[in-house]
């Protein structure tokens, strides 16, 4: 029954999207406050629809109804009920209506909330993100159907894959989502500016907070996704550039430019339509990265159901939205007005080169990425690149843009000065210069390229601390009020720009100084590693709801002291995962594989990982960094269309 | 000036596009219709364990085997591997080929995560690996007897694919004379 309703509901929210965009669309051009209104009772219909769905297919998978085919593909009886749940969205026609779940429910928040906007800009924007559900609605439906009936039905389902049973699934792919479909709202903008034909002070002050919305869990989900892959897929390892991961990691630094260019617009009413340009990339890489996983164009661990005609259809998708939207944009862009000038050297300028350095490196790793495709077309050659194209041509623009970040903060708006500037950096130049020295010392000079990155990660640090403390410096004669008045913005900005310091500390460690053993050890046997002594006590079975795990103990003491690690092989019906045993220091993580068995006993992976809980410290940090500047009230919807509230916030110092 | 300059991202998308249409038609689904059938392009590949020399082509007559392509820089290869050590347990002939990178590093790797081949080699040009139409790692050709290719797997070995389809065709292929 449940399946039948949310087909229906499926159906119904197609059609809704149909009208939504019409309507809008069309009661946009006409002027029609009738149709406009219709349109956005659509949106929120739409939205209703669309969690009725899912909410059928979510019913379906925890009650086991293995007559439905896909929950007798991913699901059965002995899985945990939260992963019975978090199984709605572990297939690819799942996965596709939690993407149409995020997009209803984003489409009937602009219509519900966005009353504050002009009446036709609203309209438009609920017109495009009208005509991606139609898109993406129709694509459920008519290719990847998550309802279809199964006759026979099966008494027992097939399990869901055990790598993705594990707390990170659960909320990976959805945070993904949310980042991915969020840039569908900040595209929707775009779209709808540039068939207004105008750009203004409403339309910047709207986009900003989507973007920021987009940003933060994107930004959390790929370091969720990385932390998983670390302790789940049990090689040790954080990133892999593989397509998928980089499928995420493109719109992120898209949707970084274009947080950065959004405040610029903003503020000075500048960069008007290269915002508008990223943001059109932006979602169109989102719209890649979906393609990515789904067309089999690439093989990848994470691959869903490879099916080439599903992939035309997402291509069909693509080569509409963002074909028509850049279309749109040679066409539009160059009647929109130039936004106000600024020096080379100033708060903008320093923005213009952050978006530069930004755009390369989403270049880079997108050349990467699709190569094999490329240079299939070129020559004959197939090739496919690995770590060491990243390391090559990645790093070296990563880097300069490390070392410029703090200097963005410390700029003026429109002109500043560059011995202004260097003094305003002394005091981060300072402690960078001093890690650099106990990083020599410590290291010797073979490790000068570490030393210098171990300053870089102190620099951005100290750097991103200096830009509140130069706040509360200059309002010293009140400290507890110039604190407490801080606008959370500044706040955000400085905890970003501090995660991405220690993001850099953590890569620093584990790049430079990681090492690794392999041995077979039989309980009761002792290796020394790492400045440790490793004991495995015992091996043992031991029963969990749905596998049983072969447990090995282990007994550790050493320079972090004495403590005992368990780590496990597990057995699930069809086939076996592998849970590391991980020791987690702030100094570095012992990291501990228990693999097969060989000779009497088993063989054992130990990897020492020096400060590698640093780089997820620096993504969670850099997350909430963002979820903290979007509760400034500044950014906070419909705010700023209502009268302006008496000035108790100081207007920014800098 | 201002409008060529907004040009510039439609074209480029539509150059992109066509790069993506043309890579769908062509990847991965038609590759391997080329060599199914047909004997294995001659190869002869260096040394990957170094104690061991590395093989030719030609060595791989006489019973049915799986050649395995794999690099220690890729992701799903780790994924893989444990399916291939327990293939080896049961009685699979594994020959593996290491893929764009140098011997060392691949044989490190083999050595920190069990070693599934009987024989290994190592094609740090990727030379032999174009021959072969590689476009990912891993891959994995089953051969028969005559060294054939009967069959090519693109990307990881999963319980599955072992089960559902390399398995009966080796049994087939076991049973051909």
């Amino acid at each position: 029954m449940a399946a039948e309703v949310g087909q229906f509901a499926l159906i119904l929210a197609f059609v809704l999207a149909v009208v939504q965009a019409v309507a809008t669309l069309w009661g946009a051009h006409r002027g029609e406050p009738v149709l406009m209104a219709l349109g956005r009772a659509a949106a929120v219909l739409q939205g209703g629809f669309v969690i009725l769905a899912f909410a059928c297919l979510a019913a379906s998978y925890v009650a086991c109804d293995f007559s439905v085919a896909l929950v007798a593909q991913h699901s059965n009886t002995q899985q945990p009920l939260a992963y019975r749940f978090a199984a709605t969205w572990g297939s690819h026609e799942g996965s596709m209506l939690l993407w149409v779940l995020i997009l209803g429910i984003y489409g009937a928040a602009v219509s519900l909330f966005g009353g504050a906007l002009r009446e036709t800009l609203q309209a438009r924007v609920l017109g495009v993100q009208g005509l991606i559900g139609v898109a993406f609605l129709g694509f459920l439906i008519f290719t990847s159907n998550p309802f279809l009936r199964l006759s026979p039905v099966p008494l027992e389902g097939t399990e869901l894959n055990p790598l993705l049973q594990d707390p990170g699934l659960v909320s990976h792919p959805p945070l993904l989502y949310l980042g991915y479909v969020g840039f569908s709202v900040a595209f929707a903008f775009a779209v709808a500016a540039l068939l207004e034909g105008r750009v203004d002070a409403a339309w910047a002050r709207w986009v900003r907070p989507w973007v920021l919305a987009a940003w933060v869990p994107l930004t959390a989900g790929i370091t969720l996704g990385s932390l998983w892959a670390y302790y789940e897929l049990g090689w040790g390892g954080w990133w892999f550039w593989d397509p998928v991961e980089n499928a995420s990691l493109m719109p992120w630094l898209l949707g970084t430019a274009l947080l950065h260019s959004s405040l610029v617009l903003e503020r000075r009413g500048a960069l008007v339509s290269w915002t508008i340009l990223l943001a059109i990339l932006t979602f169109s890489l989102s719209l890649v990265g979906t393609f990515l996983v789904r067309s089999g164009i690439l093989t990848s661990v994470h691959a869903f159901a490879v099916d080439p005609r599903r992939g035309i259809y997402i291509l069909g998708i693509i080569a509409v939205t963002t074909g028509a939207a850049l279309g749109l944009y040679a066409w539009r862009a160059p009647g929109l007005r130039t936004g106000a000038l600024f020096a080379p050297l100033s708060r903008e300028g320093g923005i213009t080169l952050n978006n530069l350095f930004l755009v390369a490196l989403a270049a880079t790793v997108f050349l990467g990425t699709f190569s094999p495709v490329f240079i299939e077309l070129v020559g004959s050659d197939k090739i496919s690149v690995g770590p060491p194209y990243y390391a090559r041509t990645f790093a070296p623009l990563a880097i300069p843009l490390l070392a410029l970040v703090v200097f963005g903060p410390m700029l003026n708006w429109k002109r500043d000065a560059v011995a202004a500037v260097l003094r305003r950096v002394r005091i981060p130049a300072a402690i960078a210069a001093a890690a650099v020295l106990i990083g020599l010392v410590t290291v010797g000079w073979k490790g000068v390229v570490s030393a210098a990155a171990l300053g870089l990660a102190a620099w951005l640090v100290a750097g991103a601390f200096a830009i509140p403390a130069r706040r509360w410096w200059a309002g010293r004669a009140n400290l507890a009020r110039s604190i407490r008045t801080t606008p959370p913005a500044v706040l955000g900005l400085s905890l970003a720009h501090a995660g991405l310091g220690l993001l850099l500390l953590g890569v620093t460690g584990v790049s430079a100084w990681h090492s690794d053993k392999v041995l077979t050890m039989r309980p009761g046997d002792s290796t020394a590693f790492a400045g440790r002594t490793i004991t495995l006590d015992a091996v043992g079975l031991a029963d969990g709801p749905n596998y049983q795990a072969r447990q090995a103990r282990f007994e550790i003491t050493g320079k972090d002291g004495s403590y005992a690690m368990v780590g496990e092989r597990r057995a699930y019906v069809t086939s076996q995962t592998t849970e590391a045993a991980i020791h987690v220091t702030p100094l570095g993580n012992l990291y501990i594989s228990g693999g097969d068995e060989a000779d009497g006993g088993i063989v054992v992976r130990l990897w020492d990982h020096p400060f590698i809980v640093w780089i997820w410290i620096g993504g969670f940090a850099m997350a909430l960094g963002g979820l903290v500047s979007l509760s400034d009230r500044r950014l906070r919807l419909g705010v700023a269309a209502r009268a302006p509230r008496p000035a108790l916030v100081p207007a920014p110092a800098e | 000036m201002r409008r060529a300059l907004a040009l510039l991202p439609v074209g480029l998308f539509v150059l992109v596009l066509l790069g993506f249409m043309i890579g769908l038609r062509r990847d991965p689904s038609i590759l391997p219709s080329m060599l199914i059938g047909k004997p294995l392009p001659a190869f002869v590949l260096a040394p990957l364990r170094a104690e061991e020399p590395g093989f030719a082509s030609a060595e791989l007559i006489g019973e049915p085997v799986l050649l395995n392509v794999f690099a220690s820089w890729c992701g799903p290869c780790k994924e893989e591997h444990p399916v291939l050590l327990q293939l080896k347990a049961q009685g699979v002939k594994i020959v593996g080929l290491d893929w764009k990178e140098g011997a060392t590093d691949g044989a490190r790797w083999l050595a920190a995560n069990g070693d599934p081949y009987v024989r290994a080699g190592n094609d740090a040009s990727g030379r032999t690996g174009i021959d072969l139409g590689v476009s990912g790692v891993p891959e994995t050709f089953v051969l028969d007897r005559r060294g054939r290719v009967r069959y090519r797997q693109v990307g990881a070995i999963t319980p599955e694919v072992w089960s559902q389809t390399i398995a009966p065709l080796m049994a087939k292929l076991m049973a051909e004379s």
